[in-house]
């Protein structure tokens, strides 16, 4: 394992678990916004500069962002008075750790880590447009259509209702 | 080069702390943002096996991550314009307490 993996998977999973266990929701937000980047960074050491860079728009511009206008919208800023996890935690808390460790063991047994990476390959943005404009340009439309419905549908449900 | 197994391993373990925090929290937008973490888990999958897959010239797990990143965000969306207006309705984010259906 090289050395910058071992850093990055670090930062990652200590900012995920930081994202999931700290108490006051901004803070959360914030840590959740390393992990992003943690994973776009994960993402260029892989080859992919592309889905990188639009892991950093999307998810550390946007989603964070949109994280964070929500917490504030909610008043959830302010530090809860009881406890932070619900009362049923135990189970849930078993429930993630064995899907954790079904997944460990099954990886750990499979053959998948005698892989060895091909050659290092350098992919263009424009191959990437080529393909989108050409053999998966259905499913692009289809996206285009679903964001535009998200879209229309969130500010719908988020618009304030008229006083009857 | 990292072995494949190592970025699965990382990816399963990112899986299980998102679902731990969407089993687990009591308020909705950490539900949510457990969610987004367990589709980052598996965007990280396609990206790893693309890259140590036998044809990585064909793009398909580039193609099907920005595709994922798309659906995630509308799902972030949608989900946060949700959590607003039940947050209107029963001013609490609570999870626990949004147990009935009739307004």
């Amino acid at each position: 394992m090289s050395a910058s993996f071992i850093i990055l998977a670090a930062i990652t999973i200590a900012s995920a678990v930081a994202a999931m266990t700290l108490r006051h929701l901004v803070h959360c937000a914030l840590a959740l916004a390393i992990t992003f980047a943690g994973l776009a960074a994960l993402y260029l050491q892989l080859d992919a500069q592309f889905v990188g860079f639009a892991q950093v728009l999307v998810y550390v511009g946007a989603v964070a962002i949109l994280i964070v206008f929500a917490i504030l919208l909610t008043r959830g800023s302010e530090a809860p008075q009881q406890s932070i996890f619900s009362s049923s935690w135990a189970v849930g808390g078993i429930i993630a750790a064995a899907v954790f460790a079904v997944l460990a063991v099954m990886i750990r047994k499979s053959r998948l880590s005698e892989l060895v990476a091909p050659a290092g390959t350098t992919t263009t943005v424009r191959e990437i447009g080529d393909r989108l404009m050409t053999t998966y340009i259905l499913p692009l439309e289809v996206v285009g259509l679903l964001l535009t419905a998200a879209l229309i549908g969130a500010v719908i449900i988020a618009m304030k209702e008229e006083p009857k | 080069m990292t072995p494949l197994a190592g970025y699965l391993l990382l990816s399963s373990f990112l899986f299980a702390i998102g679902l731990a925090g969407a089993l687990t929290r009591r308020n909705g937008i950490l539900v949510l943002i457990g969610i987004e973490l367990m589709l980052n888990a598996a965007n990280l999958n396609f990206i790893a096996f693309w890259r140590f897959g036998p044809n990585p010239e064909m793009l398909k797990g580039i193609i099907f991550v920005l595709f994922s990143i798309g659906v995630a965000a509308a799902e972030a969306a949608v989900g946060l314009a949700l959590i607003i207006a039940i947050y209107r309705h029963y001013r609490t984010t609570n999870v626990e307490k949004m147990n009935s259906m009739k307004g």
